[in-house]
């Protein structure tokens, strides 16, 4: 199935709880906007919140947003009527927590399939996120990536990641560096996005610019935060330099005059174009378009 | 569908809307209503909660909304969670492809 490119640099949880909240993060920058059915909402609330994130979405839809659900754990009691409501919410992805094995993504991906087919939604549009936070699921990050069409982009969970290393969660971040490389690596191999973790302290922004520029020069497509303020210090360091527009536009031209030539394969500076470049230009350019530089 | 409980969902916070539905000896829904927007939207705000009953099936309720300015959305969403709760039963996604 064809994707769409979407930006991915700032993904903002919403509580699948507070209808105010849902309302005013339609206002805010975040390109993804995740309403959340899992750690945020108490076991006695999760009936409440299927609903309401499902008419919120289906009625209230922000605009201009990247939508996604996250849902409850795979093993959870609350798994399987969460994907019931939130396929057919129509979200444009939906987020899983704590993916760990590929043969995990392939069964919740069959039942979003049967969920597809009952609703009348079009079977493999709805997109997946896996949340890599655990040992195992850094270490099966490439397996987990490429286990359904499905699934679009990891996103590093550092705090239950720390937690399964019994390591101590720093601001400084060393304990995740491997981590948060191993995870980039899949997704690049794979041809998927790669979302980096929060960075939990929401008081600190010199903190959050020190460890936003890492995410950046790592090679991170965007970072999951946890609050509004969080929104346009992380946007900022995703607008991309004038040096990676002029090459994202050469990339989409010489793709561009391939297919005029029908040529199969299109090259550029002696190397060869493949669709995760293409995508990647086209995720240039609409970052420099967010940022508002004209392109 | 006949309520034999009563089923509460909802919250107080602004944006928000406290929906209580209770069983009713007499057929048909008595919907009573707390809200600052009640002349305007008192008769949407019936609407939904009749438009909900009625995919229920439930024919005799007495339904309390105490409304903090929630969107009809939030209405639909608090009213159908309140009954599932009263009537001890998950929601019937299925139906909402219909």
């Amino acid at each position: 199935m064809e994707r769409k490119t979407a930006l991915k640099r700032t993904s903002l949880y919403v509580s699948g709880t507070n209808p105010v909240n849902m309302i005013q993060a339609g206002f805010y920058n975040e390109d993804c906007m995740v309403f959340d059915l899992e750690d945020s909402v108490p076991a006695t609330e999760k009936d409440a919140a299927r609903l309401l994130v499902y008419h919120m979405i289906r009625d209230h839809r922000p605009a201009g947003k990247y939508i996604l659900i996250r849902v409850n754990g795979i093993y959870s009691e609350w798994i399987d009527e969460d994907l019931e409501a939130a396929v057919r919410a129509r979200p444009d992805a939906i987020r899983i927590p704590k993916v760990e094995y590929p043969e995990e993504v392939t069964m919740i991906a069959q039942k979003i399939s049967r969920i597809e087919e009952e609703a009348g939604i079009e079977v493999g549009s709805t997109e997946l996120w896996c949340n890599i936070e655990s040992y195992m699921g850094v270490f099966n990050a490439y397996e987990i990536a490429t286990a359904s069409d499905r699934v679009v982009a990891l996103a590093l969970g550092a705090e239950d990641f720390t937690a399964s290393m019994r390591s101590q969660r720093t601001k400084e971040g060393a304990e995740i560096f491997y981590a948060r490389n191993a995870v980039l690596m899949a997704c690049r191999k794979a041809g998927v996005e790669a979302v980096d973790a929060v960075f939990s302290d929401i008081n600190d922004l010199e903190g959050l610019k020190r460890d936003t520029a890492l995410t950046k020069n790592l090679g991170f497509d965007g970072k999951t935060v946890v609050h509004p303020r969080q929104i346009d210090v992380v946007n900022s360091f995703f607008t991309p330099s004038a040096k990676e527009i002029r090459y994202a536009k050469r990339v989409l031209e010489a793709v561009e005059e391939g297919k005029r030539q029908s040529k199969g394969a299109v090259t550029l500076d002696g190397s060869m174009i493949d669709k995760p470049m293409e995508l990647r230009a086209l995720t240039t350019l609409a970052q420099a378009r967010a940022a508002g530089i004209p392109v | 569908m006949r309520l034999t409980k009563a089923g509460i969902a909802g919250t107080m916070e602004s944006s928000d809307v406290m929906v209580t539905v209770r069983p009713a000896e007499e057929a048909g829904i008595r919907i009573a209503i707390e809200s600052k927007v009640e002349a305007q939207y008192g008769d949407e705000m019936r609407q939904t909660v009749l438009d909900v009953m009625n995919d229920f099936g439930i024919e005799a309720a007495e339904v309390e909304l105490r409304d903090r300015g929630a969107l009809d959305c939030v209405i639909r969403a608090r009213t159908q969670t309140a009954v599932c709760r009263a009537l001890g039963t998950g929601f019937d996604w299925k139906g909402e492809d219909r």
